[in-house]
């Protein structure tokens, strides 16, 4: 039997990552094998709604992530807005209140690298649409660890600045509509 | 060997060498958060690897304080969470205004943004006169940028909007001058304030406190840190004082939980209390 090889999912999203995030979760098996760990970048303070507007048509559930946290398989976490979301050893969720990243707090980039260090080649991080380059680098910390690396097409994506600014600086395994991304979730992380 | 795996290496040696030769104990911190600040140091210092800052922390005189400055974390803001401080004047200081003597410690207070936002709430409630606030931080970079209470002119509009919303009297305003692109906060407001080094994870008790505030301070520690500042707090409170947290910390699941009541459901803000055996 072939060993799984991923164990979790990071995904990045900005301008237009609402209704993004709301197709992927749609698609994704409510058996995945991984937690999705997400920054949605959001000028509101209100969590709770941002994360009721995304578990509805979701088949796994949506939470704001807390500090210590375990992360668990089936389950998606959204950062808090103010606060960096960071995973430890565990895997468990930290967050922070350091200074913006990218003009943004959650910033991807924080989320991506620190869960590049616990998943390692486990992890698969995926970049949709937004405004800025926040989880370029990020990304990149997760091929240098030899994760799968996905990003939505960036003539799909409503705001193209994000995944593109991640095809320069990371490059991809795979570029993606939104439709293609959580088959290929389940396919990979669905036993 | 990753180079990320590597800057773990390393991080592991400075945190030693800040422990051994300077006192200073991070290994209860939070590790992926350390090591962003530690990285962050870095590139700060201009330092070319971590092993070089290890170098200037064991030979280089004067050089911990920069490097205390910025592994603390002094990002903050007057009134941040106005829910939080709504609920701090219209609850907590009705109970404090029944004590005779109100002693508040704001631990962990950065910039001095909320001390002088707690001052603000203590003075507009007819309190302040009786009250004395202990503002600690670990950092003296900190607390002589606190003394100060300048903060940029283009944080004033978040400041006075979170001012109002947390049920401030008048404008934000009344309490600050504006010169150039700065605002400087009414020196009254530091009268009955003592500003001190005070670090949670080797000082002691502090006090009978009647208020505790420590906000986004407990999110950086581990498990274990965290209960001993906690415990802290609790042997530093009188019977029915309270502790308010940051707005995503609680002590659900934590050695204390047994020790407080919730102000109210979801918000941070507790009361000692003492349980028959
Ligand atoms: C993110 S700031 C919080 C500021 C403010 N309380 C707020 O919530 O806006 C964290 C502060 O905790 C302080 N701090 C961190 N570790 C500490 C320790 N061991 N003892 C005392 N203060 C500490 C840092 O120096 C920094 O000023």
């Amino acid at each position: 039997m072939r060993r799984r090889r991923y164990e979790a999912v990071v995904i990045a999203a900005s301008t237009g990552g609402i209704e993004a995030l709301r197709a992927v979760l749609r698609a994704v098996d409510p058996r995945i094998a991984a937690p999705v760990v997400i920054v949605q970048h959001t000028a509101s303070e209100n969590a709770q709604a941002l994360c009721d507007v995304l578990a509805a048509g979701s088949a796994i559930p949506v939470v704001e992530a807390e500090s210590r946290q375990p992360l668990v398989n089936g389950c998606a976490y959204l950062a808090p807005p103010g606060y960096h979301l960071l995973v430890e050893p565990g895997p468990r969720a930290a967050l922070s209140m350091d200074e913006k990243v990218c003009h943004v707090r959650p910033s991807a980039d924080v989320l991506f690298t620190s869960a590049a260090d616990v998943w390692r080649g486990g992890l698969i991080g995926i970049v949709l649409t937004g405004a800025n380059e926040d989880g370029a680098a990020g990304m990149a910390a997760i091929r240098s660890r030899r994760g799968l690396a996905v990003v939505q097409k960036p003539e799909e994506a409503e705001m193209r600045e994000m995944p593109e600014a991640t095809l320069r600086r990371a490059g991809a395994d795979h570029v993606l509509s939104l439709q293609e991304i959580g088959p290929l979730l389940n396919r990979l992380l669905c036993r | 060997m990753h180079p990320s795996d590597l800057q773990d290496v390393e991080i592991t040696l400075f945190r030693e060498a800040l422990r051994m030769r300077h006192g200073y104990d991070f290994s209860g911190y939070a590790p992926a958060s350390f090591k962003r600040r530690v990285l962050a140091l870095q590139a700060a210092v201009g330092a070319g690897s971590l092993t070089q800052l290890i170098e200037r922390l064991l030979h280089e005189e004067g050089f911990v304080r920069e490097v205390i400055a910025r592994l603390s974390v002094p990002v903050s803001e007057m009134f941040r969470d106005p829910r939080v401080f709504g609920l701090l004047r219209s609850e907590v200081m009705p109970v404090l205004a029944t004590w005779p003597v109100i002693n508040v410690w704001q631990a962990g207070c950065a910039h001095g943004e909320e001390v002088y936002s707690l001052a603000i709430v203590l003075r507009e409630c007819g309190l302040y006169d009786r009250a004395h606030i202990f503002a600690t931080d670990f950092s003296d970079e900190a607390l002589t940028r606190a003394e100060e209470g300048i903060y940029p002119l283009h944080d004033a509009r978040t400041y006075s909007d979170n001012y109002l919303k947390a049920g401030g009297t008048g404008s934000l305003s009344d309490w600050f001058i504006a010169r150039y692109q700065r605002i400087k906060l009414d020196e009254s407001l530091r009268r009955r304030v003592t500003f001190a080094n005070h670090n949670l994870v080797s000082d002691g008790v502090f006090g009978e406190m009647q208020l505790i505030v420590c906000r986004n301070v407990l999110i950086y520690f581990g498990d274990e840190l965290q209960d001993r500042a906690l415990r802290l707090f609790r042997d530093s409170l009188v019977h029915g004082g309270f502790l308010c947290l940051g707005s995503k910390e609680s002590l659900a699941y934590t050695a204390v939980d047994q020790d407080f009541e919730r102000l109210a459901p979801g918000s941070p803000i507790y009361r000692r209390v003492i349980r028959a055996p």
